[in-house]
């Protein structure tokens, strides 16, 4: 009998925990073919499989919109949930109380963030709950097939010849103004930034909010839009150059500390922040507004980390619960004793 | 009008009245922001001590202070606790309504008032009692500052001496009220004496009411609804409460916090069990009770009309995605500055049917500070076993209001937190379905996030998905799950609280209420027998869906009158909705809203008079 030797399998590739991209992964998408959000898709599974999360701890959240629909699209094996238009934050907000331990990452849209939703995105911010919150911003509402959101430019022009003329909403300025601990701006062509900013974001405990720059190739990525790929990827204007070392790499990066900023993070993970064309300081709040309102002025889309305070305790430490998830104490830790019935009743005689 | 002044004792000489004994109702006329609120609460309790049944009940403006507020104190040897129509002895303090209130008395009624008021011109049917309330005060109050807030305590002496309250009783009551502030206590206790002692000088018994001890209110305790049905929340187990302050529900949210605080922090780490948001709006507030209770929390959010209707969309998704969510609604008059702080029965209809689609929800129906314990603690199982928001349909009188009670039971059943799939169970099975009828019951099982196992995710949405919890826009798929949850309907209408009936078989006339129309109907069905020799059955209301002894209530009757506190008869629609064609021409309605609790007066005035029709 002959004997045949196959041949050796390749190494499987897994991350620190053992498991392998693929499940990381989601549902295929039913976006349009180029669409941005894909692309942040594939982001969001590298920096989860980068990092070595456990999907189990992971909990999806978004609203409504095309945006909304990406959660479906990467780590199948978390729980989701695809709440009602601009309400995610409070969904986000209630799942956390219930269950501290979660990794709670919502995706919400331009549209579901900044109008409809602009109530809960700002109480979001203020609270400063830890969760991931991305809005995959294209300037329009895709799904109800293009009609302008508020983050469009003034200026900025529809396919059907119609120009804003209002001022757009920037949710980066916002979110800074009004206490989320970690935010930027994103464009989901520029890979290296937006990987090394979400697996910050992983490694960060507060609110953080990443706004990414993510072309509708349907409605909004033509000539006079501000929002296509070539005006974004003319426009881009980086702050700093960023990269991200998680905390299990024993990686000694030298660094010129006159150039570089140094951050480190919740878990131990380091942000490294390179000077480009000028100085940039990220706790300062006063100086991220300034620079965004000039970018504004100047047309520019300036991404980057603008804002981080590592020091900010968040929500559920300022409601002081107890380690363990509220969604499963038992009942012993639940319900008081007769006693203490017995004793309130007696109050009330 | 006549102006002829009646001298007090001239009206005691000219009729020695009959003695009424421990059956009248006070109104007490004032000011709100005047600090009237301690000496009606200390004169509630003082006649409460004395094991005579009382109740109370605040008709107070949607305002903090300056305007027109009336507080009524009911007591009644019989037990009878709903609003009484008739008003036996006034108070009238407050100058801006005192002219209004006398006229409206019946001949024969008591009035006490600040003599500066000079209401003796204004009836002369009337026993009127004077008083110096401003001369009287100084002396026991030094404080100048002080004196608006213990000038109320006056009448309090004065009406104990005209009723005979025995002062240690208002003392006992004022000790109760103040703690551990014993100076506050004593102040005001002097000024309740200096009316004692004015009392007993000057004025003359004429009117014809006396309150003596009795031994009815023994071992009973006095708590608002609001306050117990937060205590409900808390030995439910409630883990999660969200909310926007709206009256009348703040208070309920408020005293959740208060007894969470006392008896909810871990005493090995001094950390909570519990986390409590005040939420920017009611969107929030139920968006974040929606990711509670998908995440596993026992949440809760507390609201009133407006809110119920802010609330509808996420009602609407949680029917969808199947969250448990217990929503106290403590009912409330009308839209935005309509009536706020008035009573009302107005969201039953809405509230069943509540978003959009297909939808329809579990409702409870406390009738008294008991139930809103009770049901406090059965809406949040009824939630989890069922997988779906309930809603408890409080009002602002039985929230608001203080009411006397037997003391709460302690739950005897453990919590359950319906069906929720471990990790072993999940090792065991394999894989599970979220949506899928797995009992036949129509409730299928669910996973908590964080379960760590990698087969217990799954995607919540609306209701485009099959039951595996996939997306899906097949026909048959929408359609079986629509069908699935009509079922899970059907299966709580047997779970949720059976109605209580009572005199139920044997009578052409039944009588149906809910809530707190049910101290009326009592009071009532004794009018109704003993003035027109009306017999009528009686079945209260307790959950929507309907148990079928509803149904076989109304068979068994030739007419039903169903009492509710709304002008549409909501109740009413919602049982034509639910009851077979034949039965639903024997409902009739009785409807009461003018903002004010329902009172025994208007039931029996109206079904004596459709009898007669």
């Amino acid at each position: 009998m002959a004997t045949t030797t196959l041949p050796p399998a390749p190494p499987r590739k897994v991350n620190r925990i053992g498991l392998e991209v693929t499940e990381y992964r989601g549902n295929k998408s039913t976006l349009c073919a180029g669409c941005g959000h894909n692309a942040i898709t594939e982001r969001i599974i590298e920096a989860f499989y980068e990092m070595g999360v456990e999907p189990h701890r992971v909990a999806k959240l978004s609203g409504i919109g095309c945006s909304s629909k990406s959660p479906a699209y990467f780590l199948n094996a978390s729980h989701g949930f695809n709440a009602v238009h601009g309400r995610m934050p409070s969904v986000a907000t209630g799942t956390m109380l219930a269950n501290r331990n979660l990794i709670a990452i919502g995706v919400s849209g331009d549209g579901d963030s900044a109008s409809i939703g602009i109530g809960q995105f700002v109480h979001l911010m203020r609270r400063n709950l830890p969760m991931i919150y991305i809005i995959e911003d294209n300037g329009c509402y895709g799904l109800t097939k293009g009609q302008f959101s508020a983050t469009a430019d003034i200026g900025s022009k529809l396919k059907t010849g119609v120009v804003n003329d209002l001022p757009p909403i920037d949710t980066c300025a916002l979110a800074i103004m009004l206490g989320a601990t970690y935010v930027g701006r994103s464009f989901s062509g520029d890979k290296k930034q937006l990987l090394a900013l979400l697996e910050g974001a992983i490694a960060h405990r507060g609110t953080v909010m990443l706004d990414v720059i993510s072309p509708c190739v349907t409605f909004n990525d033509h000539e006079g839009s501000t929002k296509s790929y070539s005006y974004v990827k003319d426009h881009d204007e980086p702050i700093s150059d960023v990269s991200f070392i998680p905390f299990f790499e024993d990686i000694a990066v030298e660094y010129d500390p006159g150039t570089t900023k140094d951050i480190v993070l919740y878990d131990g993970s380091h942000l490294l922040l390179k000077k480009l064309a000028n100085d940039y300081d990220p706790s300062n709040k006063a100086e991220a507004l300034r620079v965004l309102t000039e970018a504004h002025d100047k047309g520019e889309v300036v991404t980057g980390l603008f804002y981080i305070d590592t020091q900010r305790p968040d929500f559920l430490g300022l409601l002081n619960v107890v380690d363990e998830p509220l969604a499963t104490l038992p009942e012993s830790r639940v319900r008081p004793p007769k006693e203490v019935l017995d004793a309130v009743m007696a109050e009330l005689q | 009008m006549a102006t002829t002044q009646i001298d007090i004792s001239e009206a005691a000489q000219s009729t020695e009245p009959q003695r009424v004994l421990n059956d009248l109702s006070i109104e007490v006329a004032t000011v709100n922001g005047s600090g009237s609120q301690t000496a009606n609460t200390v004169l509630l309790r003082a006649i409460f001590q004395m094991g005579i049944p009382v109740s109370g009940k605040n008709l107070f403006p949607s305002n903090i202070a300056g305007l027109p507020t009336w507080f009524t104190i009911r007591a009644s040897k019989h037990g009878y606790i709903a609003r009484r129509k008739e008003i036996d002895f006034l108070v009238a303090m407050n100058p801006e309504t005192a002219e209004e209130d006398v006229r409206g008395l019946d001949a024969g009624a008591a009035v006490v008032y600040d003599e500066r008021l000079n209401l003796k011109r204004l009836r002369n049917d009337l026993v009127f009692y004077p008083v110096p309330f401003d001369p009287l005060v100084a002396p026991c109050c030094p404080d100048a500052r002080l004196r608006k807030l213990v000038r109320n305590m006056i009448y309090d002496g004065v009406v104990a001496k005209l009723l005979g309250i025995p002062m240690e009783e208002i003392h006992t009551a004022l000790r109760k009220q103040f703690k551990k502030k014993v100076k506050a206590a004593e102040l005001n206790f002097n000024a309740a004496k200096a009316g004692y002692e004015f009392a007993e000088k000057n004025l003359v018994k004429a009117d014809r009411h006396y309150l003596e001890r009795m031994d009815e209110t023994r071992g009973k305790i006095i708590i608002d609804g609001n306050s117990a049905a937060a205590l409900g929340s808390v030995f439910a187990g409630c883990t999660v409460l969200t909310w926007y302050p709206i009256t009348p529900s703040s208070s309920l949210a408020e005293a959740v916090i208060e007894y969470m605080k006392r008896y909810r922090i871990d005493p090995a780490t001094g950390k909570a069990t519990f986390a409590i948001v005040q939420a920017e709006d009611e969107l929030a507030a139920i968006g974040m009770v929606m990711g509670a209770g998908w995440a596993g929390a026992r949440a809760m959010t507390t609201t009133s009309g407006p809110g119920i209707s802010l609330m509808a969309e996420f009602v609407g998704l949680g029917y969808y995605v199947e969250i448990p969510a217990v929503i106290f609604d403590v009912q409330r008059v009308g839209p935005s500055t309509g009536l706020p702080t008035r009573t009302s029965q107005g969201d039953i209809l809405k509230t069943a049917v509540l978003s959009h689609g297909d939808t329809k929800h579990l409702l409870l129906f406390p009738c008294s500070v008991e139930e809103c314990f009770t049901m406090g603690i059965e809406a949040f199982d009824l939630a989890e076993e069922f997988q779906t928001p309930v809603f408890v349909m409080m009002d602002l009188d039985l929230g608001m209001n203080n009411w006397m009670s037997d003391p709460f039971p302690y739950p005897e059943k453990p919590i359950s937190r319906g069906k929720v799939l471990s990790v072993e169970d999940l090792n065991r099975l394999g894989h599970f379905d979220r949506y899928r009828d797995v009992d036949g019951d129509g409730v299928g099982y669910r996973t908590l996030p964080g379960t760590r196992h990698p087969a217990a995710g799954y995607f919540a949405r609306g209701s485009g998905h099959n039951e595996k919890a996939i997306y899906s826009e097949r026909p048959n798929d929408y359609a079986n799950n629509m069908d699935r949850l009509a079922h899970k309907f059907e299966t709580a209408r047997q779970r949720v609280p059976g109605p209580l009936i009572q005199n139920g078989r044997g009578h052409e006339v039944g009588i149906l209420a809910y809530g707190t129309s049910h101290w009326a109907v009592v009071e009532s069905l004794d009018q109704l027998k003993q003035e027109a020799g009306i017999e009528a059955g009686y079945c209260r209301l307790r959950a929507f869906p309907f148990n079928n002894e509803v149904k076989d209530f109304i068979r068994q009757h030739e007419r039903i009158y169903v009492v509710e506190q709304n002008r549409d008869g909501q109740m009413h629609s919602l049982l034509r909705m639910e009851i077979d064609a034949d039965d639903v021409k024997k409902l009739r309605s009785v409807r009461h809203y003018n903002g004010i609790p329902i009172d025994a007066r208007s039931i029996t005035d109206s079904i004596v008079s459709q009898e007669e029709n």
